[in-house]
């Protein structure tokens, strides 16, 4: 498995070789339009502060509180049963309903536990793999007038249930 | 639902802090980590600004167009409901492959678009097959690059912020697949009732 995270390290070099070498055979003023799309990232970063600090300090009081520990001890027995890590927990919850929210609290969990634990790996695969399902479904049913949604909402739910637990086994496959 | 877990999380925290006599670690805690979440956003602009501006390189030279055509015949297939050649096929396209890259602000108005032709066809309040199918695409989130997520794993010290990469590459591509079988599912149970 350890071809796996070499892979990991050699995708986006390789990305932006490619992208450089055509660019510059199709004779595109490369380093103006990296600068033009550049700027944008300045914006998102700072459209995401409140979001995430949001987030991050309503987590943080129900840690420090010991209502979070008290929480995740109790529901231990039942998920390491099943092999869920009861860490994750929050996170998996808030996924499908707010991007950003789940941001936060993958940031949260990274910073608790550390990027190269178990906890961290797990929370950063389990965020960057699915997508918002409840935030989609509003806005874009919403945005053009669709009323009955019919099954749509069953079928991205359980679709993100699949990641889920998808995510926990190769996060524990391949980093064991 | 954000609004109730977001203010749930508080209220409750605050409550056991009185019981469980811990209300100066929640005081403390509360400004340590609004200074943190700060460091993070702004630690974020680095690879946001990067990735952002590579791929505008990537889309100016007509990379994610390329990608186009190597998709064209899956969405035929996965769309049925939608005529060869119509307008909504380009927005569905143009919309995964912006998402694949982690182009959240360039997917969302291309799906809005793709929505607009589906009604179009449709011409209902109600939801059609291609609508689901194509918000099952979108929620299972097929993700190449998921640039956010490496971003705090570099802001927070790790030895290799990109390792995580493969993992969710897999992840993603089970998720999709698993939409997709869903919808296929769904739709068939629907439709003999």
């Amino acid at each position: 498995m350890s071809f796996l995270t070499s892979i990991s390290a050699w995708i986006i070099p390789c990305f932006i070789l490619l992208v450089l070498l055509i660019a510059s055979i199709k004779k595109m003023p490369t380093y103006e339009l990296f600068v033009e799309g550049g700027k944008e990232g300045i914006h998102m970063a700072f459209r995401l502060l409140p979001f995430l600090l949001g987030m991050i300090v309503s987590i943080a009081i129900l840690r420090s509180s010991g209502a979070l520990e008290a929480f995740i001890h109790l529901i231990t027995p039942l998920l390491v049963w099943v092999g869920i890590p009861p860490e994750i927990i929050p996170l998996a919850l808030v996924r499908p309903i707010s991007g950003t929210a789940a941001l936060g609290m993958t940031a949260e969990l990274t910073n608790t536990y550390g990027p190269d634990s178990f906890i961290g790996r797990l929370a950063a695969t389990m965020q960057g793999s699915t997508d918002t399902t409840l935030y989609i479904l509003t806005i874009y049913f919403g945005a053009v007038g669709i009323q009955k949604m019919r099954y749509a909402l069953k079928v991205g739910l359980l679709a993100d249930l699949v990641g889920i637990i998808a995510s926990i086994i190769i996060v524990k496959l391949v980093f064991g | 639902m954000v609004n109730i877990i977001w203010a749930f999380m508080a209220i409750v925290g605050i409550i056991y802090a009185m019981i469980n006599g811990t209300m100066e670690d929640v005081n403390e805690a509360l400004f340590s980590s609004a200074n943190e979440a700060v460091t993070l956003s702004i630690g974020l602009i680095s690879i946001l600004v990067f990735w952002l501006g590579i791929m505008n390189v990537a889309e100016k030279a007509g990379i994610l167009r390329l990608l186009t055509t190597i998709f064209r015949p899956i969405v035929y297939k996965l769309f049925p409901e939608i005529p060869k050649g119509h307008p909504a096929i380009g927005y569905i396209i143009s919309n995964i492959t912006a998402n694949m890259f982690g182009l959240g602000n360039a997917a969302t108005p291309t799906g809005l678009k793709a929505m607009e032709e589906m009604k179009k066809l449709s011409d209902s309040p109600s939801a059609s097959r291609s609508m689901i199918t194509f918000l099952a695409l979108n929620t299972s989130g097929l993700t190449l690059i998921p640039t956010t997520v490496i971003a705090i794993r570099m802001q927070y010290h790790s030895l290799a912020p990109t390792e995580i990469v493969g993992t969710t590459i897999i992840a993603s591509v089970i998720s999709v697949i698993s939409a997709i079988l869903l919808d296929r599912l769904f739709y068939h149970m629907n439709k003999n009732k």
